[in-house]
């Protein structure tokens, strides 16, 4: 268990070099995305004949984000100052299972390095992961006052209000975010494991 | 009847960003049990950590302060149309100072009112009582442990699950796998057995307020209680779901009577983050616990 620093975008080299266990902390710029967000990426880039006009501005900003980069499964409590500037308040980051069905394609289209979130992926994530050179950084769930601490700086926010403030695109400054690596591009999960053993546990108690 | 609208604003900043005591000593407690060094050791550091900064700088302890579930306990003469109307107006000043993250979404167009109001959000329940005091007690209940809630209806074949204790025993422990670490493990358990489906939750959650170290007045639910404390911690999912020593530190069971032909166990999981407040209001005077 080694611990790196990693700064965004980063080298499909950097992400094969962390292995299950492994803490890091992140710096650079992400980008939040939750159940909206996916299901966005999905029906208007992913799996859609063409993208709508409307969407081609957006499109083209993911994409120079997304090479290389992190998606950030969280829905913040921000605050606007007089200024206008948005502060990320509380950013822990939110159940990542619910995005499974997705994430391989996201991680695919897009060329992403790394999801950040809690309670782990599955199977098809996990895949992604190996196929294309990404990682899955697990962040204490319910840190939130300590993660926004690493939010240097809100960037820019997209679909704030057709998705409302948990489910929008915020872009977001980050130093040394830290994270474990709980699922790595080797086929290794901690989450799998874990539930192994888990049912095993299960197994003998009920079985008793 | 006076304006508590700022008193309720605070019973809500309350709950956002600090926690009970005793549920800061049993995860202090848990962080003492895990290896140091352990990724579950670091997890329950980080969570320690971060609930004194937001205790410091009042922010929330967790981004999702959850739904704001307000069970009301008022003598006779008290209106429950105007604590409804004070708590929302609480409810909506507290998200704009950012308490509580927008949180109401409109389950037909998808939209987040913005407020934390919206139809049948907040939660209520209302209960006249015979003490001349006014009690509100607030749940922050977030919605990955939300998510990972049961309900089992006995007998349950593929445990081999009857109408008995050990049936429920075994439900719960089945609950507690399946939610491995998506409910924001360490946890608690609030469960109901028996009433119907709906007030089966509704109980479950009354059960969540239960101190910590209280003992089950029931002596048979007393001993489930502790059997299983014991039996979820040997499934080994532990902090976050990185494996370790606590998977839960609190079990609390109440029992309902049921129909018949229903055996319902309804299983609140709560996450780490076991955000209970309380207010009582007697001639004027306000305190929080």
């Amino acid at each position: 268990m080694a611990t790196y620093d990693l700064t965004i975008p980063i080298s499909e080299q950097d992400i094969r070099a962390l292995h299950v266990g492994d803490t890091v902390y992140l710096s650079g710029v992400m980008t939040t995305g939750r159940d909206a967000a996916h299901k966005y990426l999905i029906e208007n880039f992913i799996r859609a004949d063409k993208v709508p006009a409307s969407e081609e501005a957006l499109y083209e900003e993911l994409q120079r984000l997304l090479k290389g980069g992190v998606i950030y499964h969280c829905g913040p409590v921000v605050r606007q100052d007089e200024d206008g500037k948005w502060h990320f308040v509380a950013a822990g980051p939110t159940t990542s299972i619910r995005e499974e069905p997705y994430e391989a394609d996201v991680i695919a289209h897009f060329g992403m390095r790394g999801v950040i979130g809690k309670g782990g992926m599955g199977p098809n994530t996990l895949i992604a992961c190996r196929e294309h050179g990404a990682v899955y950084f697990h962040a204490v769930g319910g840190a939130a006052s300590l993660i926004a601490d690493a939010v240097k700086e809100v960037v820019a926010v997209y679909k704030k209000d057709e998705f409302g403030v948990p489910e929008a695109f915020w872009i977001i400054r980050v130093e040394r975010f830290p994270v474990v690596v709980t699922m790595d591009a080797h086929g290794q999960s901690i989450h799998a494991e874990v539930e192994a053993v888990s049912q095993a546990a299960l197994e003998r108690l009920v079985g008793g | 009847m006076n304006d508590l609208t700022e008193s309720f604003v605070e019973l809500v900043r309350r709950a956002s960003t600090d926690l009970p005591a005793d549920v800061e000593a049993a995860l202090r407690a848990a962080q003492a049990r895990e290896e140091p060094g352990s990724a579950a050791a670091g997890a329950l550091g980080a969570i320690l950590e971060n609930v004194a900064l937001a205790r410091a700088n009042s922010t929330p302890v967790c981004q999702d302060t959850g739904t704001p579930i307000f069970y009301v306990s008022h003598p006779q003469e008290a209106s429950t149309r105007e604590l409804r109307a004070q708590i929302e107006a609480a409810v909506a000043e507290a998200t704009a100072r950012a308490y509580l993250r927008p949180n109401a979404v409109d389950s037909l167009t998808g939209r987040n009112s913005g407020n934390n109001l919206g139809t049948g959000y907040p939660t209520f329940h209302f209960e006249e009582w015979e003490e001349d005091h006014l009690r509100v007690d607030l749940l922050l209940k977030g919605g990955g442990s939300e998510n990972v809630g049961a309900q089992y209806k006995l007998p349950y074949s593929p445990l081999e699950a009857g109408r008995d204790l050990e049936g429920v025993r075994r439900v719960i422990l089945d609950a507690v796998y399946q939610a491995q670490g998506k409910g924001c493990a360490p946890g608690v358990l609030g469960i109901a057995l028996g009433s119907d489906r709906g007030y089966g939750y509704v109980h479950a959650k009354e059960q969540l307020f239960r101190p910590l170290d209280d003992v089950n007045p029931a002596p048979e639910l007393a001993a489930l209680e502790e059997r299983l404390m014991h039996d979820c911690n040997e499934l080994d999912i532990g902090p976050m779901g990185f494996g370790g020593k606590t998977t839960v530190f609190g079990v609390k069971i109440g029992a309902y009577h049921r129909l018949p032909a229903c055996y319902f166990v309804s299983i609140a999981y709560n996450c780490w983050a076991c955000r209970r407040a309380q207010m009582t209001v007697q001639d004027g005077k306000v305190e929080y616990a």
